[in-house]
């Protein structure tokens, strides 16, 4: 795929815009629509090339949904989705094959995103075959061999089956199947959250390096701010559908700004037991993505909420440079 | 690790890897798995032997299987007639051998057709959902009526007992079953995470049901299978029996036991010899189902 003209310096690699989606939910007799689960809610950012966004969040806040759809693996609700500046949010599955090619997906459980019934080189061919980048089978070996030695696995495990390997090892072949396109662009959901911490340790390395070598763009779907503020340009903090703060990942961390945002980093452990932190405590539970809160979505839970937040949705603005916050009171 | 040199034109994921790529690996996992499971193995060979029976029927039968000879009906078993002779005199070793040979035909082509339409259909219902509820509901009209019934209905509808019109109706009455195993096996796959994963690897539709879904379909469907072929012996056998099904030119363990019915309490040899065939190749079949079965489902194995 060729990019167009000068498209390096006036878009960003991927950028979306108000992304909506509603998973509808239906009932009675006749199977009607008798509502809709929120699951994101005018989410909107752009990746640039060779960088790492991370999305953060609470279980259930969307942030999964959210690569779904930037993976076009769901269709959006509404909102618009660009590749190098390309609107790709309409096309129909069979046009997507280009966009594919760029873009990939490394998933939570390594233990069911590998088919159990074919073995390594034809899992990491996979990408191979249906783009028909590289012809014939020795040739592909050859390039499967590659990719294993990038990710750090031995050539000749080609032949064997999933089953025979560990957790962090099958994450690594899915990270090899995901590269072997040459894609631009990667969304890891939650890509190390079912490892061991030691093997989460060694994944997270290789992502890093890939992106250093590579110049991919990354974006990193987690619950763990350790690991995101280990490895991200910058964080998006998710809540209930909604961005409440998108900031460069020192700002984030070093000036939070939102009160989500707040509640979240204090409750990091940290490494030194004689730092005595003063931790947020968030009352109550989430409130269900069937029927959000008016106003601001946090406003139930949040310490500063008063009777605006349950008025006026607040937008996303720049608080700082490089820092916006979706907040009437932020700081 | 090392890293990719900085430099290149065109984007290379690796340094070049040294030419150590092996061939693929033979595998001798069949004799393995038949070993591990010798209820399979003891079906396996059961129905070998049956199958021998009946490709080598002209040869093992000591006489023609249709020749009539009234002066010696109704003999019980000696050295001449191994199990006896019929009311019309015919030789019933003879009769039971090429017996054989429809019952195996007509299990293994209903085991085959069955699975091969069933699956389609199957995997249309799975895969088109809008037209999954006019197909299962059909599926469901056809189950709902017991699949004798049904074969013998569709017996009287073509009018003639040939072993090829025994197979189409056994088949019919049979696909709902496999259409309806094949629906669940693949909606519960496409589910799955790789399927998901093959997609975002741009996997075409059709791709995705041959690499991932079939591939992981495949293995109770052939253990079901193995049960059709049992059941659709046993419904020819039927069919023979009541007269619905094959005539008595052609020689059917259901039709020879037709023919002794009603000797049955002074002659009960007639009966007898083909019921034990009969028997003995649907356990053989079964056998080899359950431990094809416990091959490719160890957890269920356990449970049984």
């Amino acid at each position: 795929m060729t990019k167009p003209e000068g498209s390096e310096t006036s878009h960003p690699l991927v950028e979306l815009r108000d992304l909506v989606k509603y998973f509808p939910i239906h009932g009675g007799l006749l199977g009607r629509q008798v509502g809709a689960v929120k699951a994101v809610d005018g989410v909107s950012f752009e990746v640039n090339a060779g960088e790492t966004l991370s999305l953060v969040g609470e279980s259930g806040c969307g942030k999964s949904t959210v690569g779904r759809c930037v993976a076009r693996l769901l269709d959006l609700t509404s909102g618009e989705l660009r590749l190098d500046g390309e609107r790709i949010d309409g096309l129909p599955q069979s046009n997507l094959k280009p966009f594919r090619k760029r873009l990939n997906i490394v998933f939570q459980d390594p233990f069911s995103s590998l088919n159990p019934r074919m073995n390594v080189e034809a899992l990491i061919s996979e990408p191979l075959r249906s783009h028909g980048i590289v012809p014939g089978r020795a040739e592909r070996r050859a390039r499967v061999a590659q990719l294993l030695d990038t990710v750090g696995l031995s050539a000749d495990i080609m032949d064997r089956m999933p089953h025979q390997f560990s957790g962090g090892q099958r994450q690594r072949i899915c990270i090899a199947r995901a590269l072997s396109s040459e894609p631009d662009f990667i969304v890891c959901d939650e890509a190390v959250s079912a490892l061991d911490v030691s093997v989460q340790a060694q994944i997270i390395n290789l992502l890093m390096r890939l992106q250093a070598d590579l110049g991919l763009a990354i974006l990193f779907i987690s619950h763990d701010l350790a690991v995101v503020e280990h490895l991200s340009d910058r964080v998006a903090v998710m809540y209930l559908g909604r961005i409440m703060e998108i900031a460069d990942r020192d700002q984030l961390f070093a000036a939070p700004a939102h009160p989500y945002t707040k509640a979240l980093l204090s409750a990091v452990p940290l490494p030194d037991p004689s730092v005595r932190q003063k931790r947020v405590i968030l009352k109550g539970e989430v409130p269900s993505p069937i029927d959000p809160p008016s106003g601001c979505p946090f406003r139930t839970r949040c310490p500063i909420a008063n009777d605006i937040c349950a008025q006026i949705r607040p937008e996303l603005v720049e608080h700082t440079p490089g820092q916006s916050v979706a907040c009437h009171f932020p700081g | 690790m090392t890293s990719a040199p900085p430099e290149q034109e065109s984007y290379v994921v690796a340094r070049a890897m040294p030419a150590i790529i092996s061939a693929p690996p033979k595998r001798n996992a069949m004799m393995r798995t038949l070993r591990r499971h010798p209820t399979m193995w003891l079906g396996g060979t059961l129905l070998a032997l049956v199958a021998i029976m009946a490709i080598f029927a002209p040869i093992i039968s000591t006489s023609d299987p249709s020749a009539m000879n009234p002066a010696v009906r109704v003999q019980p078993p000696s050295a001449e007639a191994w199990f006896g002779t019929d009311m019309l005199g015919r030789d019933i070793f003879a009769r039971s051998v090429y017996g054989a040979r429809v019952s195996l035909i007509v299990g293994i082509g209903v085991a085959l057709f069955a699975t091969i339409v069933g699956m389609i259909i199957g995997l249309t219902a799975g895969f088109v959902r809008w037209a999954d509820g006019i197909i299962m509901r059909i599926m469901d009209g056809m189950m709902s009526i017991p699949a004798i019934l049904l074969a013998i209905a569709l017996m009287t509808l073509m009018r003639g007992g040939s072993v090829m019109n025994v197979i189409l109706a056994i088949t019919i009455a049979e696909i709902p079953r496999v259409a309806r195993l094949t629906r669940s096996a693949v909606l519960s796959v496409r589910e799955l995470t790789y399927v998901e994963a093959a997609v975002a690897c741009g996997t075409s539709k059709l791709g995705i049901i041959r690499l991932h879904i079939l591939p992981n379909t495949v293995a109770p469907i052939t253990v079901q299978a193995t049960y059709i072929c049992a059941s659709a012996m046993i419904t020819e056998a039927i069919l023979s029996f009541i007269g619905a099904g094959l005539p008595t030119s052609i020689p059917s363990w259901g039709n020879i036991m037709a023919e002794g019915r009603a000797l049955w309490q002074v002659k009960p040899n007639i009966v007898f010899f083909p019921a034990i065939f009969l028997s003995v190749t649907v356990l053989a079949v079964n056998l080899l189902g359950d431990g094809l079965r416990d091959a490719v489902d160890p957890r269920l194995a356990k449970r049984v």
